[in-house]
């Protein structure tokens, strides 16, 4: 168990860094995803499998579902603004 | 400033940081140190007192009910704020014909059937851990985030249209406000009763049945309807416009 413990420890640290490290905001939210898969893997490891649910939807789906869509739109408000400005 | 100087503070700054790090290591106390009193005594007494076998959930939606009363208005506020600013604006956007959606996305069959079939799995699943939130870790929180990742799913498997019904639903909002609402609704129920804000006042029910620990369960499920229906709310501002202008582009 109690390597386990350290082994999961060792990839929050492995991965945190790595979300930090990558720079493009699209494959950003790919390793801030696994991220959160790993941080939920973490919680469950210390018996706290409440959080580690709640983890598992809130960081591993929904925000990076919602940082997805924010930079579509982003996007589109350029494309849309880039055009207007050639007319 | 030029990279070099940059380096230097940074450097510093992080030797700093460091030194602070390594004080606050040196009398930590060991892993799974607990001091507090009130963990022992709610796991002890939340059985036998609430009926509920999780005790995470008995804190969070009993003995600091109120707290996740909060919680839950962060959220509701959060969710108000992002349909505040995606409001459609101006008098451009109201001249703007509503496209007719069509079922536009080709995906392969294999994605289709195998989407399809997960979204049957995790409406049954999502409805699980909502009502069991008293037994087992999960509830309604969870349960909800889990339900309104449903329509996703449909997405993906190429039925824009189905995507849309369900999400352009009015009972989305409905069930965002009605769960917030809910929650308030219950704790004020009980002051009917002369209790305080919140009190447990259903019937407790036989321990380790779904229909027991009181108003843990109810709560449970409103939370799991209001979080449902935020996240569907949200869905609906953002990727109403974005496959709007994506159809508009196709043509």
């Amino acid at each position: 168990m109690r390597l386990l413990e350290c082994v999961v420890l060792l990839l929050v640290a492995i991965t945190a860094p790595g979300v930090v490290l990558s720079r493009d905001p699209k494959c950003q939210v790919v390793t801030l995803s696994f991220y959160g898969l790993v941080c939920a893997l973490m919680f469950f490891i210390f018996q706290a499998p409440d959080v580690a649910l709640s983890q598992i939807t809130i960081g591993a789906v929904m925000l990076p579902l919602m940082i997805l869509l924010t930079l579509t739109k982003m996007r589109r408000q350029n494309l849309r603004r880039e055009r207007e400005r050639k007319k | 400033m030029s990279g070099r100087t940059r380096t230097i503070l940074f450097l510093i700054s992080a030797a700093g940081l460091a030194a602070v790090f390594a004080w606050g290591l040196r009398n930590l106390p060991p892993m799974g140190d607990y001091r507090g009193p009130y963990g022992y005594v709610l796991t002890r007494v939340a059985v036998y007192e609430r009926h509920a076998t999780d005790t995470v959930n008995a804190i969070n939606y009993d003995y600091r009910g109120f707290d996740t009363l909060g919680e839950e208005f962060i959220l509701f506020a959060s969710v108000l704020g992002v349909l505040l600013l995606f409001r459609p604006g101006g008098r451009e956007d109201k001249s703007k014909k509503r496209v007719q959606l069509e079922d536009a996305l080709p995906v392969s069959d294999t994605l289709r059937v195998g989407m399809q079939a997960m979204a049957a799995t995790m409406i049954v699943f999502g409805v699980y851990i909502a009502v069991h939130g008293q037994l087992t870790p999960g509830g309604g929180f969870q349960g909800g985030v889990i339900l309104a990742t449903v329509p996703l799913v449909v997405y993906l498997s190429g039925n824009v249209k189905t995507f849309e019904a369900i999400v352009s639903n009015p009972l989305t909002t409905l069930a965002e406000c009605g769960g917030a609402g809910g929650y308030g609704i219950i704790g004020l129920l009980a002051l009917l009763g002369g209790a305080h804000f919140l009190t447990n006042f259903v019937p407790l029910g036989k321990t380790g049945d779904v229909f027991s620990s009181g108003t843990i369960a109810v709560i449970s499920v409103t939370v799991g309807i209001e979080v449902a229906g935020g996240f569907l709310v949200l869905m609906q501002s953002y990727l109403r416009e974005i496959i709007e202008e994506r159809l508009q582009e196709g043509r």
